[in-house]
């Protein structure tokens, strides 16, 4: 694309050009997904409960989110009496920045990727770690107890289960010997049976119930609470300020449900050999992950704020660090191949 | 841990053994996910269930007989008004909802002269379908009707009417139905 351009572009320019044009092939995507995952979220809970779920606005709703999104946009933005404006409405732009930034790293197909640079697996724990700040900030300045409160919780929270995530992506570079996210997918090649799910078995578990917990879904969605801290720290939000923390929201969960993929299920490596791979496996693998994020909303109560950090710094901290140090041991003997 | 008995080896081991067995099954359990997978296979199983959503201004639940919607003033089929004005739905009424007054007629029989019900103090108790001799007020299947403005649901005797008119045959039909029950 950017030898097209340059016939016609200054070549400096015609570079940005294209990256440009690659964002918003990126970005406008994982937009139309939120919107649709929003959707699908509310049909399957839905569904789970004998209920239909929203079937009204076009065929089979299919305009909802659309409709939910131009209601959002229409309303008014109340700015709460004493809060710190500019943080009010910088905190909404934290949480959805790194949310999308850090889709630049997430290869859709070999050397599809926008940067493909070699230490992504670390650009991407440090973008998602940069949202705590989004919460952090929004909480606070919003000059309300619930807020504060809720975000406290909901910073706790994604910070501890942080830690539990990164230590399971430890294993998964043991393994591949790369924190570039097309090596770590490259080194999955060869069908389902070599795909990092099964050696790296308790790992993923653990990563998935991590990525549930980092995003702030039920049953760890103890950030808000009906009863007692309404919305969690985006009570004083509304209209299109709002919108933009449930975009982050579901933005990030989309990411996670995507690095789950790369990580562990062969990224866009389709399950045998004898099937073409494609962007079109990793769509399907991350629908099917996302899948069960809502399956667990739609089953699990929430957990207990003290049983949250419990089972996040005495059971998942241990449990990585036991495997990892597992594999590392196994990697010495003559069974080494099967951990690469 | 007080059933425990200290006394011999063998007895001590029969108290432990159980509770090892315990202690081992609680972590296997919870390692495993067992409840957790259990728990997705019942919501996994009424994903697939049969929707008991009624979708409503398409779709509507089944109504009783005896289903008490808007009031409605009957008349007999040659004509004439059933209501005799003796006023017990009046005095029946629990949210004096009902205002009466009534005259002689020339052929001195007595009939009202006015019959309001006030809808929006109505609770649809059906006591004054119950106390009514002639069979005169009834409580219809209807449900939805609105007003848009103050007022518009303070009914008069002319709007029970033409309520009782255009419904009659379901009216009619029902009260048949339920005529042995009464």
């Amino acid at each position: 694309m950017e030898e097209f351009l340059k016939q016609y572009l200054d070549p400096k320019f015609a570079i940005t050009f294209a990256y440009l044009i690659k964002i918003f092939c990126i970005v406008i995507p994982v937009m139309i997904s939120v919107a649709y995952l929003t959707y699908f979220e509310r049909r399957v809970i839905g569904f789970m409960q004998s209920r239909i779920g929203p079937n009204r606005v076009g065929f089979f709703g299919l305009l909802q989110p659309i409709a939910d999104a131009l209601k959002l946009l229409f309303k008014e933005i109340i700015l709460p009496a004493k809060s710190n404006n500019f943080l009010f409405f910088l905190a909404p732009l934290l949480s959805i920045a790194p949310a999308l930034a850090a889709w630049a790293v997430i290869p859709f197909g070999f050397e599809m990727v926008l940067a493909d640079i070699n230490a992504g697996l670390l650009y991407v724990l440090a973008m998602t770690s940069i949202a705590v700040y989004g919460v952090i900030i929004a909480g606070w300045a919003s000059n309300s107890k619930y807020a504060f409160l809720g975000s406290l919780r909901s910073a706790a929270q994604i910070v501890s289960y942080e830690i539990a995530m990164g230590f399971t992506l430890v294993g998964v570079l043991m393994c591949a010997n790369s924190l570039n996210l097309g090596e770590i997918v490259m080194a999955q090649q060869g069908g389902i049976s070599q795909w990092y799910c099964w050696p790296l078995f308790p790992l993923f578990i653990i990563y998935f119930i991590s990525a549930v917990a980092e995003t702030n879904r039920a049953p760890f969605d103890v950030a808000e609470g009906e009863s007692e801290i309404v919305a969690g720290f985006h009570v004083e939000y509304s209209g299109m300020a709002f919108a933009l923390f449930f975009l982050a929201e579901y933005a990030n969960m989309i990411l996670v449900s995507i690095l789950a993929v790369i990580m562990f299920l062969g990224g866009w490596m389709s399950p045998f050999s004898f099937i073409p791979d494609g962007i079109f496996w990793l769509l399907v693998k991350v629908a099917f992950v996302l899948f069960f994020f809502i399956w667990f909303r739609a089953t699990f109560p929430r957990y207990r704020y003290d049983q949250i950090m419990r089972l996040g710094w005495k059971v998942f901290i241990p449990l990585t660090l036991i495997w990892i140090i597992f594999i590392g041991a196994m990697m010495q003997t003559d069974y080494a191949e099967y951990f690469h | 841990m007080d059933y425990l008995y200290w006394g011999d080896d063998a007895n001590r081991l029969c108290g432990v053994l159980p509770l090892m067995k315990n202690f081992i099954m609680n972590i296997v359990k919870s390692l495993t996910l067992h409840e957790l997978l259990r728990g997705m296979g019942l919501t996994l199983r009424y994903f697939f269930s049969k929707k008991i959503t009624i979708q409503y201004p398409e779709q509507k639940t089944p109504q009783s007989p005896r289903f008490r919607g808007l009031l409605a003033l009957r008349r007999y089929p040659n004509g004439e008004e059933r209501c005799i004005a003796c006023k017990l739905c009046e005095a029946v009424c629990p949210a004096m909802a009902i205002t009466i007054e009534s005259e002689q007629r020339e052929d001195n029989t007595r009939r009202t002269t006015r019959y309001d019900i006030d809808l929006t103090k109505c609770i649809f108790c059906g006591f004054c379908e119950e106390s009514c001799p002639v069979d005169s007020i009834v409580e219809t299947r209807q449900f939805e009707y609105h007003g848009e403005e103050r007022g518009d649901l303070l009914y008069t005797k002319e709007m029970l009417l033409e309520v009782g008119k255009k419904y009659e045959k379901q009216i009619a039909k029902d009260r048949k139905q339920e005529s042995k029950f009464r």
